[in-house]
């Protein structure tokens, strides 16, 4: 690797020999008096070939950092789980347990010692499934609306306030969603759901607060749309316009035109950008903290109060009751490291299988 | 069979319409909370902020006043620990990819890496951070919270850089190379140098998604209600301190925190326009 360097180096040199020769010495030799200042500069410096190989060493690792950053991460919340893996192993997510006084499912009990992650991964999955549902067909609809129908002089505006979307701090996020969005679903949207769809037993009236899985998914919705939606865009555009003209040209309708010429050539792309906006969703957690409630239980109602994976870390780990409590909340985020990271590496794959086919841009 | 044929082509024409109608209308759903959101925060926002804010600490609660100096100036060191962190390791890193690793296997080892890297949530990065160094410290202390900070942000620094070199035309390479310019020097002063407009808007990308990260540094930086400008000691961000006054039942604390939301949001505002104009105007254009 570093015996490379001053091969490059040659050969570099050695390619332009004949023009780049004949086209400077005429220009070399009607100022022969002062030197150029990269002449100078070439003067004054000795063999840069230990300059050369020493860069080359500092940047290789520089990048190496990145390769043992992720790597002590993983080592470390291994390690600091070790107990709580020691202790339940794999029921830490699978089970509950019956608590002797009150003979009822427990599953969250630092007081006792008695750790199971279950009511987190339930909260986790719903919030992020209901994300999905409502973003997906959304996200969808803008990058059909972005690529396809919008006038040149929208197209610019739409893009940056969606860009903007993305930028907001999900703290922020949280804050509206605590005096807005919470204040709104009590008093508007809960009793409706209630009154109307309260049969199929997914929304309960025994939570007034307004908090809960509802209100923690359609906060992550208005999260994740962002980043599926211009991913989504990012898929659609690298269709060749070719497959659009071939499909027009056949008589389609412009709806027909996108449903077969575009969404067709682009879903894998699209499945992974939700992939992707999935993985965001699974990880978040201020937003989703102060408004899913907080509490360690699973309910089917989508308005009980829940608790999701971050969430729960993002509570208890600052005042954690004792070594069990921090390496249960430390095996649930070494759970959710894992998770992202096949979730990630699954869409990111789906993505470039898309847009690698591509024609390159031009600059 | 006629009469069939101007069916379908009325189901035509109207799921067309009807195509269309969604997309505007999920455009406009989409729109519309955005809107909502920065309306009525810079609405709360404008009515609760004062000079006080930028230059009182937090008075004890009950009393009215007080301000988030603290927190601003705690933002503003955890951000400039986490730029010295990340800043260098990411452009290093993007210079690897772009000038030695081309298409070799540890290259495409670390962009990979560091693609994970930014995939991991920003809480499993707090108590990872908070494992590495506040347990063996221990004690919260700013300089963890700005090595989760600059941690977050080397994927994003690292990976647009990349990009960015990777736009700049071979030719220039070579013509400093046959120039006898050594290759150390080619890199930082050519190629850097004429990818710089890109390279500093990935810094500032990465810059203005910490900014408002918060649950990285719930068990670094932890907060704190005073004035402290000491790296070994706890300190306050704004998303910290925006987060604990969110969920505490005062009206004045809620009035800050708002103040604080406008504050953080229009220099990520800021940090994003400046960002989409110096793209827009096509970063190499001079170069190529």
């Amino acid at each position: 690797m570093i015996a490379d360097v001053p091969e490059i180096h040659i050969s570099q040199v050695q390619v332009p020999p004949g023009p780049a020769t004949t086209g400077d010495r005429p220009a070399a030799t009607t100022h022969p008096v002062e030197d150029s200042a990269i002449r100078k500069f070439l003067l004054a410096r000795g063999n840069s070939a230990i300059a050369d190989r020493g860069f080359h060493v500092l940047m290789v690792l520089c990048a190496l950092t990145i390769f043992g950053i992720v790597v002590l991460i993983a080592s470390e919340m291994v390690v600091r789980s070790k107990l709580a893996w020691a202790k339940f192993g794999f029921d830490f997510f699978f089970k509950s347990f019956i608590d002797p006084y009150s003979k009822q499912h427990m599953y969250w009990d630092p007081v006792n010692g008695h750790f199971s992650a279950l009511p987190f991964l339930y909260g986790t999955l719903v919030t992020s499934f209901l994300a999905l549902l409502l973003a997906v067909p959304l996200a969808i609809g803008v990058a059909v609306f972005l690529t396809e129908m919008c006038p040149k002089v929208l197209r610019g505006p739409l893009a940056f306030i969606t860009e903007l979307l993305a930028a907001i701090p999900s703290v922020i996020y949280g804050l509206w969603a605590v005096f807005v969005l919470v204040p709104l679903l009590r008093e508007r949207l809960n009793p409706f759901l209630i009154a109307t769809l309260g049969w199929t037993g997914f929304f309960g009236d025994d939570n007034p607060t307004g908090l809960g899985f509802l209100a923690g998914g359609i906060i992550l919705a208005i999260m994740i749309l962002p980043i599926v939606s211009s991913l989504t865009r990012e898929v659609m555009t690298a269709v060749p316009i070719s497959q659009r003209e071939a499909v027009l040209a056949l008589g389609a309708t412009r709806w027909e035109m996108i449903r077969v010429g575009v969404l067709r050539n682009a879903r894998i792309g699209i499945v992974g950008a939700i992939i992707l906006g999935l993985g965001r969703a699974l990880g978040e957690t201020m937003a989703v903290t102060m408004v899913i409630g907080n509490s360690p239980e699973i309910h089917q109602s989508l308005l009980a109060n829940g608790s999701s994976m971050a969430s729960v870390i993002a509570n208890e780990f600052a005042e954690a009751s004792g070594d069990l409590h921090l390496s249960a909340l430390m095996e649930i985020g070494l759970a959710l490291f894992v998770v992202t990271i096949i979730v990630n590496a699954f869409a990111r794959l789906l993505v470039w299988a898309v847009t690698r086919g591509a024609p390159a841009q031009v600059h | 069979m006629g009469n069939e044929h101007k069916l379908r082509a009325k189901i035509r024409t109207v799921s067309d319409a009807a195509a269309t109608g969604l997309a505007v209308l999920s455009t406009f759903l989409v729109v519309a909370p955005l809107v909502a959101i920065f309306i009525y925060l810079i609405y709360k926002g404008a009515s609760s902020i004062s000079l006080a804010f930028f230059t009182d600490v937090p008075k004890p609660v009950g009393e009215p006043g007080g301000g988030m100096a603290n927190a601003i100036i705690g933002s503003a060191i955890l951000l400039g620990v986490g730029s010295a962190i990340g800043v260098p390791i990411g452009i290093s890193g993007g210079i690897f990819l772009a000038e030695f690793g081309r298409g070799t296997k540890l290259a495409n080892a670390v962009r990979f890496t560091a693609d994970v890297l930014n995939g991991v949530p920003s809480i499993v990065m707090g108590i990872a951070v908070y494992s590495l160094i506040v347990v063996p410290q221990g004690h919260f202390s700013a300089f963890s919270g700005g090595v989760a900070l600059g941690i977050m942000m080397i994927p994003t620094v690292c990976r647009t850089t990349e990009e960015m070199l990777l736009m700049v035309p071979n030719a220039v390479r070579e013509a400093a190379l046959a120039l006898g310019v050594p290759n150390w020097r080619s890199v930082l002063s050519i190629t850097v140098k004429t990818a710089s407009p890109g390279i500093i808007t990935g810094c500032m990308l990465a810059f203005a998604r910490v900014a408002g990260e918060t649950a990285p540094l719930i068990f670094t930086a932890f907060g704190n209600v005073g004035w402290s400008e000491r790296l070994d000691e706890p300190i306050s961000a704004l998303p910290l301190q925006i987060y604990v006054y969110a969920l505490s039942p005062y009206d004045e604390w809620h009035r800050l925190a708002w103040a604080g939301s406008l504050v953080l949001i229009v220099l990520i505002v800021l940090a994003v326009s400046l960002v989409r104009y110096v793209t827009s105007r096509g970063v190499l254009k001079g170069a190529s």
